[in-house]
């Protein structure tokens, strides 16, 4: 194709990707290094229906001046990157220069909320994309092998996790897991502990969004799968057959290589859909026992009265640059494989 | 001339028709566009409120939960979205600190005959809001259960956990006491509803520097911690709704629960006559041995945009003045705890009453309030569910709390 052709044909999509993702990431860029001006405050008598009492409120007028005078607020650099709320460089310092052990700095570091999150958003990422990827893979191939006449339902079945929308699902088995609700008391009943609650405890809170993640990720692996299968060569399986493979080795020595190309492309969309872990942590209401980087975003944002949009710009630069982290490998490999073929 | 007059007599004829059709508010033209809550008694208002629309005057509303995030874009421009804001101590505070919302004063002397002088929101002398309801979370107890038990009412949080104790030993409910700590915004304000009853201050006087971390603080932890072992092992995710539904099904036998959903707890919908019989309803307990009752107060009223134009503003005032005229008590005198003229408490409202006669204080207008409150919302979920001491939760909130205040300019 000739450059300019090409150029004709890719210029629209450059524009939009211009305007809708390089220049708002740009403007989170410029927000992250501002924080809000010095609010100038003032005592005042307050009455209502309840007496009255001595209040400060801010001065509207002197701190719309200060506003209007420097409208994106007060330079104040990496600062909101390192504070307690993100990074938390000097209370680390502070937890490595004074502390009794690993397990306490482990504790400690766990105690800041950035990191809580991210250890949450981490350890659901690495969990539930490969388990979500293997229950799709597992589902692609049972639905290739029932008949035809099933095969209808049975897709549309496995689908329905994806049609759900993710906070109404999560609502949804949030309420079958109360203590009262079909799934808890039938756990209940299981363990024959009736204080068993999987809302109540860190680890079954995690475990229980672990499972929910599995649930809603498989489908897409599962989709996605199941069309590769459509393209494995009937020939290469026969012949694979007449050699004597077992079904197992089929798959292991001709399906699941053939799949390789796509099981990178699933990869990367399923690590950075559970990187970016939401919803669920809402539907569940696990907020008590498990916070991700998207959920602290939210947080800043949704302020009683104020919005810290500072805090909220830092918190997703640093959720972007978690996600290269994460893809840079999956994108190494795909760049070696795109160089092999040229 | 015989035809000039039958058309003057048909013209008559269609004023008192439009004049029958349309309440008459004595408002002559302009918009009324009212932003609020989304609940029974705001409800009630704006569409009486709506009775004023006419060939010449518009009056529209947009009732959602989301309000509070909707308020303060919508007001900012000129000329604003909505004309009024139907706010209460907390939501007030963002048009505030704004500029957005205009001193009513003039207006009131020329339409608010009906007003009482305590529903007026007076900031620095100005009116800047009118209250109409005051709400407050209050004591609910079922007195077939305290009594079966041998227990009087308890009236401090000490004697509820005394009083949960036995009802749980003596295996008449499993677990007795219930309340909303549903980490967030429910948390924060069962915290802020004991500290309150301390008599202790948030902040040190004249500035946002937190004051909360002192023996008040660890008291009102270790209370609200005690009372958990009485309560539903899934206890950090039950908020006022849930809390409503676990009572009508029999399950709970004390809590604190707002005083707006009174109404529709103890109606005959939902429940059984035996529950909603033995529900009473009285002031909030104390804590500590203290006798403020622990909790907050707070009113609902409304406030009238800046970035509007006179005929609007006075229409629009005038509209709010027909939604809460002294009638409108009368009408529905189970929707809320009323501050109208003339307003006598229904069986919902005793509760709210009682607690407001005992002395609880009000619901704090500081600008930074709402910062600690989403500080203490997320910061205590882990000594609650017994991870973390008081002492560490107390330190995390004063850090959390800090670090969003000198981001948003409060503090240096």
């Amino acid at each position: 194709m000739p450059h300019k052709t090409f150029l004709a044909f890719i210029l629209p999509a450059v524009i939009a990707m211009l305007l809708f993702i390089a220049l708002p990431i740009v403007s989170v860029i410029v927000q992250s290094l501002y924080v809000e001006h010095e609010q100038v405050l003032e005592e005042v008598e307050n009455c209502g229906p309840f007496g009255c009492t001595t209040e400060v409120r801010v001065d509207a007028e002197a701190t719309a001046a200060l506003k209007s005078a420097d409208p994106l607020g007060r330079f104040n650099g990496l600062g909101t990157f390192f504070n307690r709320s993100h990074l938390a460089v000097s209370e680390i310092g502070v937890i490595l220069a004074d502390n009794d052990g690993l397990g306490d700095i482990a504790a400690r570091i766990y105690n800041l909320p950035f990191y809580k999150a991210l250890l949450f958003t981490l350890s659901y990422t690495f969990i539930v994309t490969p388990l979500g990827m293997i229950l799709g893979f597992l589902i692609a191939l049972s639905v290739n092998s029932v008949s035809q006449v099933l095969k209808g339902p049975v897709i549309f079945f496995s689908l329905l996790p994806m049609i759900i929308t993710p906070l109404i699902g999560s609502l949804i088995l949030f309420w079958m897991i109360n203590s009262q609700g079909i799934l808890g008391s039938a756990l209940q009943a299981l363990f024959n502990d009736p204080t068993l609650s999987l809302k109540a405890s860190t680890p079954l809170t995690w475990l229980t969004l672990f499972v929910y993640g599995v649930w809603t990720a498989a489908p897409f692996s599962f989709v996605v799968f199941y069309a590769g299968l459509q393209t494995v060569p009937g020939d290469t399986l026969e012949s694979a057959m007449i050699d004597g493979a077992s079904r197992w080795e089929r798959v292991r020595y001709v399906i699941i290589p053939h799949l390789g190309p796509l099981a990178t492309f699933v990869a990367l969309v399923q690590l950075m859909d559970n990187f970016r872990v939401f919803e669920p942590i809402v539907g569940f209401s696990a907020e008590a026992n498990a916070t991700s980087l998207s959920w602290l975003v939210f947080n800043d944002l949704q302020g009683e009265s104020t919005q810290l949009f500072g805090s909220a710009a830092a918190t997703s630069l640093l959720t972007i640059a978690g996600v290269i982290v994460l893809l840079s490998p999956v994108l190494v490999r795909t760049w070696r494989e795109f160089s092999n073929k040229a | 001339m015989k035809h000039v007059l039958s058309m003057a007599v048909s013209f008559g004829a269609l004023c008192i028709a439009t004049g029958a059709a349309y309440a008459d508010c004595g408002i002559e033209a302009g918009s009324v566009r009212i932003l609020s809550n989304d609940f029974e008694a705001l409800r009630i208002v704006a569409s009486e409120a709506e009775e004023c629309a006419s060939d010449t005057v518009t009056v529209t509303k947009n009732q959602t939960e989301e309000h509070k995030n909707l308020q303060v874009p919508a007001l900012t421009i000129d000329p604003a979205e909505y004309t009024i804001a139907m706010v209460a101590n907390n939501s007030l505070v963002p048009l505030l600190n704004d500029d957005l919302v205009q001193p009513m004063d003039d207006l009131v002397e020329k339409y608010g005959q009906d007003l009482l002088p305590n529903q007026l929101i007076r900031i620095d002398g100005k009116v800047m809001a009118i209250a109409f309801m005051a709400n407050a979370q209050h004591f609910f107890y079922r007195s077939d259960i305290l009594e079966e038990a041998g227990l009087e009412p308890p009236t401090s949080y000490e004697e509820i956990i005394e009083a949960a104790k036995v009802i749980q030993d003596q295996g008449l409910m499993e677990y007795p006491l219930i309340a909303s700590n549903k980490a967030g915004w429910d948390l924060a304000a069962e915290f802020v509803n004991m500290y309150l009853g301390t008599g202790g201050e948030f902040f040190a006087p004249g500035s946002a520097e937190i004051a909360i971390n002192n023996e008040d603080g660890l008291q009102v932890l270790a209370t609200m911690k005690e009372m958990t072992e009485y309560m539903d092992p899934d206890y950090m995710t039950y908020s006022a709704n849930e809390m409503k539904a676990d009572w009508e099904a029999g399950r709970v036998a004390m809590m604190t629960e707002w005083g707006s959903l009174a109404g529709a707890t103890i109606d005959d919908e939902g429940s059984t006559p035996e529950i909603t019989g033995a529900t009473v309803l009285t002031a909030a307990p104390t804590v500590g041995g203290g006798d403020i009752p622990a909790v907050a107060l707070w009113w609902d009223g409304f406030a009238l945009a800046k970035n509007i134009s006179d005929e609007d503003a006075e229409a629009s005032f005038q509209a709010m003045m027909h939604g809460i005229r002294p009638e409108v008590a009368e009408m529905y005198p189970e929707a809320a705890t009323w501050l109208i003229k003339g307003y006598e408490p229904g069986a919902g409202a005793v509760g709210v009453v009682a607690t407001a006669n005992a002395g609880a204080r009000p619901y704090p207008m500081s600008p930074y309030i709402g910062l600690l409150h989403t500080a203490l919302g997320s910061e205590l979920a882990e000594f609650m569910q017994g991870n973390e001491s008081a002492e560490d939760a107390l330190a995390d909130v004063e850090a959390a709390y800090t670090a969003a205040a000198t981001e948003a300019g409060f503090l240096n």
